[in-house]
């Protein structure tokens, strides 16, 4: 410090901001995507206080749009992707004993991608207006479909700011999931063999290799719009010759393996979470990975389920609609597998293994009504209704979020050095469980009514009135969890209990060093000779190593 | 730890490799979807001018030949760094420098025939639109890649290149290989299937 005086403050923010160390990254990664989750949140909770009662004016049609548009757009690259991204660099090289990931730089300039095209999005709130001041949010859905997001019919900028902001923070987590490749493949710390890494380094391996495939994809839809939108190119213009269905086929083959990307790291945190909880060895750890290769692969051809409805020859409907029944195969694998684990073990019921049970139960009911929606006579019956809205929050909420929290309360003590109150994280689950419940079953009901979704209000009379009015119930219940967890946050970093490096005698690597882990991780750089190095350590007389 | 048992080393890959085979794998389905648009909307197009009216073999077959023969360059040139020849290196580099600037000249020449000859422009019509966007981001990354190997050459130069980069600048020539595959999947698909 010569000329200026020492600032703490501002010296630990320039500490963050230039930081390449992966933990720091994986911090910032994950606080950004509870960030915009409490924002995509409020956005549901105010859609759910204008659908509770019929033809209620609280949100006029145009906000309602940009509401729902914004709220998924969010949810899927703002919370889900910087979440499981910021879980993988945090905890990947800790896993699997290295020092840092492959490439440090490239990893925060990933980060930044994101942040930045993060906040792009939401300045569309203040710059969408654009020159014909005609609207401020995107307002097209959040997949985007052609032709509704041609000039004609999506005039000034918001469109624009949905393709160049999602294209940037694309581009972050490409540079994310190649460094995830690599770490995974060349990092690992002596001893450890591709069939010895942990399971959740196996299942972002798979993660990481579906984002290198379909993220291009998805940048080059986004590219086709934006010269069309701005240089009067003709990808997506009927009148030109042009097949508006190609944004869907395109939009699709990224979609679909991207709610994989989004859930196969929710079933990383799950694989970690019960072995732990159940004090025995995960069940069938070959056939887990097998499972999971198998479900990235089957993902990249079941795209066209999404569009059933859009007049597909009959041959190809049969084989999308049977490819899509195969996901169950080794879906059903993996759950069976968990239940396996649980069975017979000496189970304790704390927080992370309350979510990861929760997971496991409405994940296995999301997945059902999502077999139902891959029946096509059903699928055509069903499109665009809130039943498709309650399946697919079924398994994004109480799939994916509750494998968020389960890894959340499970690593926080690793992150900062101090458990989260049991007490209140308890009350969370019951009332996120309800209130998720309560919310999106009937939800189903309403799509069975034949309530389309995306609709801004609906009329009196109709059978939608009591279905409507308990999601909006079901949407207040939930708002206490998440306040619940929030305070437990604040309140468990201030006054927590200390963890210790291990508080829940865990088994993988991450357990061995300090919580926080220092800056270089390991004092030295970790000998594996299992899967569970941590046994070994703690049983020289009966390691696992013998057995496998 | 106990290490006893433990099935010792590895021989993992150098980190390089693995990044680099990404970001092709990755850039790999970048230019399969365009490829796919274009085939998707191949004899669509509503107005004139067609392919087969605009599109001529002649002068893009000299552009083709000139950048296969530049993979073969820059695999002499790494040949030479391996052996410590710095001048020899420096040539073969600035051959394959000079072969990739042909291409892409070679293109600007193609496209101001197109746009002042045959009025093909981004937004005359479908086929306009599918063929700028898909040889003009070859095109690109052939730029990208001749002002990568142009820093390569500039601070060889200057002596900062050494026997030991070897493989950092085999990185490179991975991507270069990489942008001539494709042209090849582009050459048949614009002007050998879809004419």
């Amino acid at each position: 410090m010569t000329r200026e005086a020492y600032n703490p403050l501002s010296s630990k923010f320039h500490d963050w901001v230039v930081t390449v160390d992966h933990k720091k990254l994986g911090v910032m990664y994950i606080v950004t995507g509870i960030l915009y989750l409490i924002v995509a949140g409020s956005e549901a909770l105010m859609m759910r206080w204008q659908l509770a009662i019929p033809n209620n004016d609280i949100l006029s049609p145009d906000t309602f749009n940009a509401f729902f548009t914004m709220h998924g757009t969010t949810m899927i690259f703002l919370v889900g992707m910087p979440i499981l991204l910021g879980a993988a660099n945090y905890f990947i090289p800790l896993m699997i004993g290295a020092r840092d990931m492959a490439f440090p730089r490239l990893n925060a300039f990933g980060f930044w991608l994101f942040f930045f095209g993060a906040l792009l999005l939401y300045f569309s709130f203040l710059g969408g207006q654009g020159l014909s001041g005609e609207e401020g949010a995107p307002n097209v859905g959040w997949f985007a479909y052609a032709p509704l997001t041609s000039t004609t019919f999506s005039p000034g900028s918001a469109t624009d700011y949905w393709v160049i902001s999602l294209f940037v923070a694309g581009l972050g987590s490409i540079m994310t999931a190649i460094n995830l490749v690599t770490t995974i493949l060349t990092m690992r710390c002596d001893g450890m063999t591709l069939m010895k890494m942990p399971l959740f380094a196996w299942m972002m391996l798979v993660d990481a290799a579906l984002i290198l495939i379909v993220l291009p994809p998805l940048a080059v839809i986004q590219i086709m719009l934006l010269l069309d939108r701005q240089f009067g190119a003709h990808f997506f213009d009927a009148q030109a010759g042009a097949d508006p269905l190609i944004w869907q086929h395109l939009f699709w083959f990224f979609g679909h393996p991207e709610v994989y990307i989004l859930i196969i790291p929710g079933f990383a945190y799950i694989s970690e979470v019960i072995p732990v909880f159940s004090r025995k060895v995960l069940f069938g750890y070959p056939l887990m990975v097998a499972a999971t290769v198998s479900i990235g692969f089957i993902s990249l051809g079941v795209w066209a389920h999404h569009m059933f409805a859009v007049g597909l020859s009959p041959a190809v409907l049969a084989y999308f609609s049977g490819a899509t029944f195969l996901v169950g195969v080794p879906t059903g694998m993996k759950i069976f597998n968990w239940i396996a684990t649980m069975w017979g073990g000496h189970i304790r019921f704390a927080t992370p293994m309350l979510f990861a049970t929760g997971f496991v139960s409405m994940f296995v009911l999301g997945g059902l009504t999502g077999i139902m929606l891959a029946v096509v006579p059903m699928d055509w019956q069903l499109s665009d209704t809130y039943f498709v809205v309650g399946h697919f929050h079924w398994v994004l909420f109480g799939g994916l979020l509750f494998a968020i929290f389960s890894g959340f309360f499970y690593w926080f003590p690793k992150v900062t050095g101090r458990l989260l109150n049991e007490t209140l994280g308890k009350w969370q689950f019951w009332f996120l469980f309800v209130g998720f419940l309560v919310t999106f079953g009937p939800m189903h009901m309403a799509g069975f009514e034949g309530m389309p979704r995306r609709i801004y209000t609906f009329m009196p009379g109709r059978g939608l009135e009591l279905w409507n009015m308990l999601s909006s119930i079901g949407a207040a219940i939930q708002v206490v969890g998440f306040i619940l967890f929030v305070i437990n946050v604040f309140w468990s970093l201030r006054k927590g209990k200390i963890a210790g490096d291990d508080p829940w005698d865990a088994w993988t690597l991450e357990w061995s060093t300090t919580s926080p882990p220092p800056p270089w991780n390991f004092a030295e750089t970790p000998q594996i000779a299992s899967r569970r190095p941590l046994w070994d350590l703690k049983h020289p007389d009966d390691p696992d190593w013998k057995y496998e | 730890m106990n290490t006893s048992t433990s099935n010792t080393s590895l021989n993992m890959l150098p980190p390089g490799h693995l990044g680099m085979i990404s970001v092709i794998v990755t850039e790999v389905f970048f230019f399969a979807s365009l490829i796919v648009v274009y085939l998707a909307y191949l004899g669509k197009s509503i107005s004139g001018p067609m392919p087969s009216d605009t599109l001529e073999l002649g002068l893009v077959s000299f552009n083709t030949i000139a950048l296969l023969a530049s993979s073969a360059t820059i695999v002499l040139a790494l040949k030479a760094l391996r052996t410590g020849n710095n001048v020899r290196f420096l040539t073969w580099l600035l051959c394959t420098i000079a072969l990739g600037a042909w291409f892409l000249i070679g293109t600007g020449i193609e496209w101001k025939g197109l746009i002042v000859d045959d009025h093909l422009r981004l937004q005359t019509n479908l086929f306009g639109t599918t063929f700028y966007t898909l040889v003009g981001f070859h095109a690109f990354h052939v730029t990208f890649g001749v002002f990568a190997l142009f820093v390569i050459w500039c601070l060889g130069l200057k002596g900062c290149i050494k026997q030991k980069h070897h493989q950092n600048i085999e990185y490179v020539s991975w991507y270069w290989h990489f942008v001539d595959t494709v042209w090849i999947a582009v050459f048949l698909v614009v002007y050998v299937i879809g004419r």
